[in-house]
Formats: structure tokens, sequence, C-alpha cells
């Protein structure tokens, strides 16, 4: 089992003859994903790493019923881009581009949600699920880290996530889905979106939220988990040492205000009953002790 | 994100019907007052340091005069010098109103419920956080409907505005949050909104552009907010570089992960001043680019930490290796790497001088003791220290 995406995912890439575009469709393949369209206006009719590419996500759709998008499309038409995927009915659209105008962004997630439609990202490595036979991975996080577990992942993150899911691994963890947010200020989906996932998800035993300052989200996870969430639950939270009113790389992550900052979300974490890490190298061991606990909660 | 500075914000408040008093911007104070002798701003007025940093009145960055005579002194007294780090260069000059009452209005991303957000308070003329939540009217605008009717007359009577000045109030609104929407606003705020007559008068403004929406506004793009002049040169590469004032560099490939960086070093004592996301960059030439951005930083020491996952780690040596060559660094490195073929990547390194590690504590510890060390005497070009090249448990 897992969230969001399986052995069952089509995958439709959007700017699939871009550079980023066409590896990433190779990695995807080699994950055990199934790729089953390309769309770049213009260039229908072409072949880029077997995949069939057409010029609009209609004929795509039509001829290839994908069920998820990854769209690797310049930020001035994402938009576009999502909109289309949108109006094909495409339930899923992972949005790896960065740099999205929060506006722009704004009214993406309006029109999604008006049409049930779930965006990931923007600004995010997607969403990987780790199989036994073949994995199923929309997005670009690497493939090598990856081995089937207990754990779901949800982050902010980019890097630290491969890094922090690199560890799970290595300490003969294994992951169920590891779902890559974004750390831009309007995500597509939330932590508290993404905990409701992973509660219906039987074979996710724990989890591990990987948040950083700027914004409310972590706190919103942990009323959301004080509340209704009942798997054991490890953080990080990165950027203890930032200053206020800085931008730490990610859009999102600025401390304004005075809101926004990890002592608050690591207070609130640990108040709900999360095992807070103080560094990513401490979640591991923090992960199979809540994992031995998990039995009598 | 872009700062607009007052007078420009204004430029925007007027293309957008937003009621302003009379004024002029002066960058000399024989200007100022020929403004005023000429009757281009009439008398009393008040004369205003156009500079980024808030806390303006305080700091004696806004003055007021009733004569020629005085606004000359007092654009005299404010042009040319600093105001919290920022030379004042230009002043806004603006007649002095007599004013019923001060509000409060603005409208800004709700990160929350991922809308826009109006705030308005009968409140006005001191900070908005300082304002209990009970006295803020605060309304959640649907970014493809726009704002309504219903919405303007609700906060009118939150602000016990009816007649006239409600008319005024709801066309200041409606340039507000087209201000918000046409512009790609973060934040359009006017603080004090004051109550003029029979009217509403902005007579403060605030506007902060998105970065990430410039390329629909060119003309915000020559305008660097509050970026340091490094910043700005790192932005003008498409670099995403940090200053925050200690003296270790760092350099990562992602957000998170710097984060986590800094983080760790700052735990081990040291202090990091830096920092420069690579983003998901092997190419050398661009990591060049990033040690010549570090050498004018002129860090203690610099440290690299990367994690090779799509792009594999020997890949990110040979690429920094390359880097090296091209611009040697000018400080101490220390480099660790994880991920796919790390030991091969802390081989390479170390075959090229470089104090390189897989485990981020460790790599932290030697980090804090370069800084620690006594400088090397200027025109000796520090290599990497010596001692034996570290490279434990690389699988």
């Amino acid at each position: 089992m897992s969230v969001l995406v399986g052995p069952d995912t089509r995958v439709l890439v959007q700017g699939i003859t871009g550079h980023q575009g066409t590896n990433h469709t190779r990695n995807m393949k080699q994950f055990g994903t199934e790729v089953v369209s390309g769309v770049t206006p213009g260039k229908g009719g072409s072949v880029v790493e077997g995949v069939p590419v057409f010029d609009s996500v209609e004929e795509a759709t039509q001829a290839t019923q994908p069920n998820a998008a990854c769209l690797f499309v310049p930020a001035p038409f994402a938009k576009d881009a999502l909109i289309e995927t949108v109006d094909a009915g495409i339930p899923l659209a992972v949005i790896v581009t960065e740099h999205i105008p929060f506006h722009d962004m704004l009214s993406m997630l309006s029109y999604a949600r008006a049409h049930g439609a779930r965006i990931i990202g923007p600004n995010c490595p997607g969403v990987a699920t780790p199989g036994p036979e073949r994995g199923a991975k929309v997005g670009i996080i690497p493939n090598m880290i990856f081995r089937p577990g207990p754990v779901g992942v949800v982050s902010r993150s980019g890097t630290l996530t491969y890094e922090i899911v690199n560890g799970l691994t290595e300490a003969g963890l294994g992951e169920s889905t590891c779902i890559g947010l974004g750390g831009d200020p309007v995500p597509g989906t939330t932590f508290v979106e993404a905990l409701e996932m992973f509660r219906e998800d039987p074979q996710t035993k724990a989890v591990v939220l990987v948040g950083e300052i700027g914004g409310p989200a972590e706190e919103e996870a942990a009323e959301y988990i004080a509340r209704s969430f009942h798997k054991p639950v490890v953080a990080y939270i990165a950027g203890r040492s930032a200053p206020p009113g800085k931008r730490m790389g990610h859009a999102g992550a600025i401390i304004s205000r005075g809101r926004g900052t990890a002592e608050s979300k690591v207070e609130a974490l640990t108040r709900a009953g999360a095992r807070v890490a103080r560094f990513p190298y401490e979640i591991p061991a923090l992960v199979q002790e809540v994992l031995k606990g998990a039995g009598s909660r | 994100m872009v700062k607009l500075p007052e007078h420009r914000g204004k430029q925007l408040f007027r293309k957008y019907s937003i009621p302003l008093p009379p004024g002029e911007v002066a960058a000399s104070a024989e200007q100022a007052e020929r403004l005023v002798r000429e009757g281009r701003v009439p008398l009393p007025c008040v004369i205003k340091a156009q500079v980024l940093a808030g806390g303006r009145g305080k700091g004696g960055a806004v003055r007021f005069a009733a004569t020629a005579e005085e606004v000359r002194h007092a654009a005299e007294a404010i042009l040319g010098r600093e105001f919290q780090g920022e030379k004042v260069r230009q002043v806004l000059l603006e007649q002095k109103l007599e004013l019923r009452q001060e509000f409060y209005v603005s409208v800004t991303l709700d990160r929350s419920r991922r809308q826009p957000l109006l705030m308005a308070s009968a409140a006005g003329g001191v900070e908005i956080e300082s304002v209990p939540d009970e006295k803020i009217r605060r309304i959640a605008i649907d970014p493809t409907v726009g704002l309504v009717g219903y919405q303007k007359r609700a906060v009118a009577k939150a602000l016990g505005l009816s007649a006239g000045p409600a008319r005024s109030l709801e066309g200041v609104l409606d340039g507000l949050w087209r201000i918000f929407d046409e512009e790609d606003a973060e934040l359009v705020e006017i603080n004090p909104l004051a109550w003029v007559g029979d009217g509403l008068v902005a007579l403060d403004a605030k506007v902060i552009i998105e970065d990430d929406a410039l390329f629909r506004h060119p003309e915000h793009r020559t305008l660097h907010g509050d970026l340091t002049p490094l910043e700005a040169k790192a932005r003008e590469k498409d670099i995403a570089f940090v200053e925050i004032g200690g003296d270790i560099g760092v350099i990562a490939n992602g957000a998170g992960i710097t984060m986590a960086t800094l983080d760790v070093l700052s735990q081990e004592g040291g202090r990091p001043g830096v920092f420069l996301d690579l983003g998901g960059t092997d190419d050398p030439k661009k990591v060049a680019e990033a040690f010549l951005l570090m050498s004018e930083a002129r860090p203690k020491v610099v440290f690299i930490n990367i994690f090779g996952g799509v792009t594999r780690c020997d890949t990110v040596a040979r690429g920094l290796i390359e880097a090296m060559r091209i611009s040697p660094p000018q400080f101490p490195l220390v480099a660790r790497i994880r991920g796919n073929n790390e030991r091969e990547g802390v081989s390479l390194l170390r075959e090229a001088g470089v104090n390189s590690f897989t485990d981020l504590a460790q790599a932290a510890r030697r980090v804090v003791e370069l800084e620690q060390a006594p400088q090397p005497p200027p025109g000796i070009r520090p290599v990497p220290a010596g001692g034996p090249v570290a490279a434990p448990e690389a699988r």
C-alpha cells in the first residue's frame, strides 16, 4: 500500500522534450514508473525515452489515459499547463518548476480544488513509492535512496529529504511513500493533507515530518496530530539558527513579523506528542524507537 | 522581495486612484525649498526620508515644517544622513493635513488559508502587531473572484464609516486589491489611512513586490529592496546567496540542507556568515562562480555540504575540483558529501587536498576548528589545512 502513487499510476510528463523533462522521464522509468506520454506544444509525433509526445494534454489523455502529470514547464507558463492538466481530467499534478509567482499559484490551487484535482508542489521534488518489484515516482527524487518499508516521509525540503530518506534506508527502515511538498509559500498540498493520507494507509506505521522556518504549516500539522493522528511522528525543523526577516533560500522560508520561528514549530510538535530531532542524522534512531513503542499506542 | 520606497509605492497608489496628500520628491535641500516656494507642496508640510527601514518617525527621519526656511533646514538635516545603514538620497515632501482619525488597511497573503487576506482596523497609525486581534477585521478574498461589494461594506462598518468617507474607503480598498493582484504584491499596506474632511487619504505606503513575478514587472527589477550589495550581485548571476553576519561560508545544494548545515555549525559553536545554494547544478563553471562570490564575502573557512542524489558524488567532486582549478579558492575548504558513489567522491576530493568527510557532525567540528584557528599571515594562500585528511566510514 502507499499514498498518491503506486503500481497503477500512469504518468504524463509536461515539458518532456526539455533537458530536465527528458532526464527525469528516464529516471522515473528506471524506478519502475509507467510513463505513458509526454506533452510539448509543437513537438507532437516525436518520441522521448520511448515515450510518445503529443501537442496537447487533451490528445495525450485520449491516446494514453494518464492519471498523474509531472510538470517541468518554465514558471511563466506553469499556470497554463496546470489548467490544461486539470481540464483534461487528470486528478494529480506534481509541479517541479520553481519560481512560480504565488499569485499564479493562488488561482491554480483554487481552480484545482474546484475541479477535484490535487497539486503537489510547486518547487518540489515530487512523490515516490518504492515497490518490492517496481516503484512509482512522479518527480525528481533520486531512485537509489529508497527501499520499501513502514515510514511515510513528508517534507518541505528537497535535497534534505533525500538525505533523510537515505538515512532511513541505511538504517534498514524503508519507506511507504515520500512526499515532497515544496518550499513555496502557497503549496498545493500541506502537511495536514499529507498526514490525512498517511492516516488511511495501512502500510505506513510512522511518519517523518521535515519542516522548516516560515509560515504556519508545521503548527497546523501539530494541531492535527494532537487531535486526530494516532501514528507516531518524528519531526525535524530546519532553520533554528536563521535570523528573522531573511529568506533562507526557499521563498516560503522566512520568519516574518516574528512568526514562523523554529522554536514555535518545535514546541507545537513536541506538545502534540511528536519526537523532534535536533539534527537530521538523529532521525533514524528516533524512528526505530517510536516503531518499537508503536504497538502500545 | 522587492520593497518599494514610499514614493514609489505612492506612484502605484496614484495609478490605482488611491487619494494622496499633495506632495513631491526632492533630492536636495534647495530643491525642497523651491518646491514649497513655488507652491507645489502647500505648507505646513512633512519631510520624510525615503529609506526602506521602519521606525522613521522615532529615528528623526520624519520632520515637520511651517515655512520654506524650515523645509530647507529639515531637508538638510535628513539628506545624506545614514538611517539604519541606509543613506538618505531623497525626501518626500507632503502637505500636512488636519485629520480626524487614522485607520489601518492592508492586503497580504494568508499562508494558512492559502488565500489573499484583507485586514482593516480603526486603530491605525501604530504597528499592526501591537493591535489586539479583536480590533482587526479580517476578510479572506477568493483570488479568482476578487474583492466584492459586501466585503467593502463590512470593512466600512467595522471602521465606523458611512456616507462620503465610506464611499472613499471603498475606492481605496478597490485600489489596494488591484495593486495586490495586478502588480503581484506580497503586501500592500496603508498605515495610516487618514480621515480628512469628507474622504480618506493615504499618508504612508508600504508595497512589497514578489521576486518571482518580476518578469511581469521589469520596472521594479533595478530595485534590490534590502539585499546587501553581494546578495544583489549574486542575484544578477542567478545564484541564491544570503549574508547573515558570521565568518563561515556554507555552500550546499538545496535550501533545506543549507539551513540544516547552519544549524549544525551553530550547535558546534561556529558562526555561519554567508550561504550559497547551488541548487541542482554540478556545472564546474557555476561552482567556480560560487567560489568567486564566496571570496568576496571573506569567510575564514568554507564548508561545502552536498547530498549527491540525482547527480552522483563523484560527478559532484569532479565539478568541485574543476571549479578549484578555474578559480582557486582563497579560503580553507572542508567538504562533506553523501549519497550515490560517496566513497569515490570523497577519495577524489582527498587526492585534491580537500578535507573531506561523509559524517556531518565530524565535518562541522573540523570547520569550526578552522574558523577558530589563528589566521595565516597575509600573502600566504591558505591551503586546505594539514593533518591526515579524514574520510571516515565511507561506504
